[in-house]
């Protein structure tokens, strides 16, 4: 029972109120450079789910029965990055050899998700926010979850805004931001802080 | 002697097409997540400027240095390395000298080693080009990302909060706005009666914010490009 609590306790959270892309900013590059077609936000959110739920299972077993054990605390950001890299690598051969149908779709976002930073930084606030290994793997699940949801509705709204009427300065990536901005502000909304100032008044 | 002025000209070059032409951020839109993230104040823009420029000169200097001797199929994970130990020292000065600021910007320290400004200047400049170069290009490209930090960061900072904020550095007080201010609000006092001028806009400073400036500085780049598209003045 306990568990499920922490589970739903974390994934709203993550989800809804610490959103990954529109309150944390992470991961920004992919969600402006490809949030342009449905069908590639799909392959992206899902590669980058995958993958930080691995690599945040990885890292917190690395940080916690190897740096930690041996004081080394200091190589952190080293580790982190070499293991995800190598980690993205990994994931890239066995999918091309066990599952050759999800690697076509996934395949060519898989070299991009190493410098996404919703990755290295899921793995640093695990360990900031001093989470457990179930805490962790959750946070990593539902932070791929969050960045997918986030990137899906940016998605279907840049469709539908090729077809309309913009200023022409703000065509392309300056709409996006502003349209960005608006889905932050509704996400926003959800901030326990902000929801205080209400209720107070 | 005119073969040292070209040279000298090409390493201006080098240095100012960083600022303007191809300034990282706002116009070729790498390193968007510091950008938008840690420019809530104008002390935490500088700091990440600085933080991530002092890493980009170290790791170009290195990778320049190191080119010939880092084989051409690893030399992705060995630029990685090279600027994941520079990021390392720069965050532990941090902790040491300026600690509130490194609360503050807490994990976009580390997170500088995804910057994509970094590892691209290191891919697409300094394995190629000698150290002198590099170090050039380096301090343009930093002193773009770092000047672009503070101008999202000043009308944020500004417009949400009225006030400038350096107390991550040990000064002591706030720097409010040359007008009386109370709680993020301007008043002017006009033939004797206060009269309230403007009010903080909060919402700038939180996350929507960073999303609705960037918006409209980058339609406002793109306007003036379009207009002197034509006459090639930029």
């Amino acid at each position: 029972m306990d568990l499920l609590l922490r589970f739903l306790e974390i994934s709203i959270g993550t989800i809804f109120i610490n959103n990954f892309v529109l309150s944390k900013f992470l991961g920004l590059c992919p969600f402006i450079g490809v949030s342009k077609k449905l069908d590639s936000v799909l392959g992206m959110g899902l590669a980058v789910m995958f993958v930080m739920t691995l690599s945040s299972f990885v890292t917190f077993i690395i940080y916690k029965y190897v740096l930690e054990k041996f004081a080394l605390e200091y190589l952190r950001i080293v580790t982190f990055i070499l293991v995800i890299a190598a980690l993205v690598q990994l994931v890239e051969i066995i999918l091309k050899k066990i599952m050759p149908p999800l690697y076509d779709a996934l395949g060519i976002y898989l070299p991009l998700i190493t410098t996404n930073c919703a990755v290295l930084g899921v793995a640093e606030l695990n360990i900031n926010l001093g989470y457990n290994l179930f805490d962790s793997i959750v946070h990593g699940f539902m932070g791929g979850v969050s960045f997918l949801f986030a990137m899906f509705i940016m998605a279907t709204i840049r469709e539908k805004l090729e077809f309309s009427d913009i200023p022409k300065p703000f065509k392309g990536v300056p709409i996006a931001f502003i349209t960005a901005g608006l889905m932050a502000l509704a996400f926003f909304a959800a901030d326990k802080n902000i929801l205080s100032i209400f209720v107070q008044k | 002697m005119s073969n040292m002025i070209k040279q000298e000209n090409s390493l201006l070059k080098e240095f100012t097409k960083g600022i303007i032409k191809e300034n990282p951020s706002l116009i070729i839109l790498l390193g968007l997540c510091p950008t938008l993230a840690v420019t809530t104040s104008i002390a935490n823009g500088i700091g990440m400027g600085i933080a991530a420029s002092a890493v980009l000169i170290c790791s170009n200097i290195m990778i320049s240095l190191l080119k010939n001797y880092i084989p051409e199929q690893v030399r992705i994970p060995a630029y990685i390395v090279v600027i994941a130990s520079f990021v390392t020292i720069v965050e532990m000065l941090m902790k040491a000298y300026v600690p509130l600021l490194a609360k503050t910007l807490g994990i976009f320290v580390p997170l500088i080693v995804v910057n994509c400004i970094i590892l691209g200047r290191a891919e697409a400049f300094a394995n190629k080009k000698n150290v002198l170069e590099s170090i050039m290009d380096a301090l343009g490209m930093g002193l773009g990302f770092t000047l672009s930090l503070l101008l999202i960061s000043m009308i944020r900072e500004i417009f949400g909060y009225c006030w400038i904020d350096f107390r991550n550095y040990g000064v002591k007080e706030v720097l409010t706005l040359p007008v009386i201010t109370k709680d993020s609000e301007l008043i002017i006092e006009l033939f004797g009666k206060k009269i309230e001028f403007y009010k903080g806009i909060f919402v700038l400073a939180m996350a929507p914010g960073a999303f609705f400036v960037i918006g409209l500085i980058l339609a406002v780049i793109n306007y003036f490009k379009s207009k002197f598209e034509d006459k090639e003045i930029l």
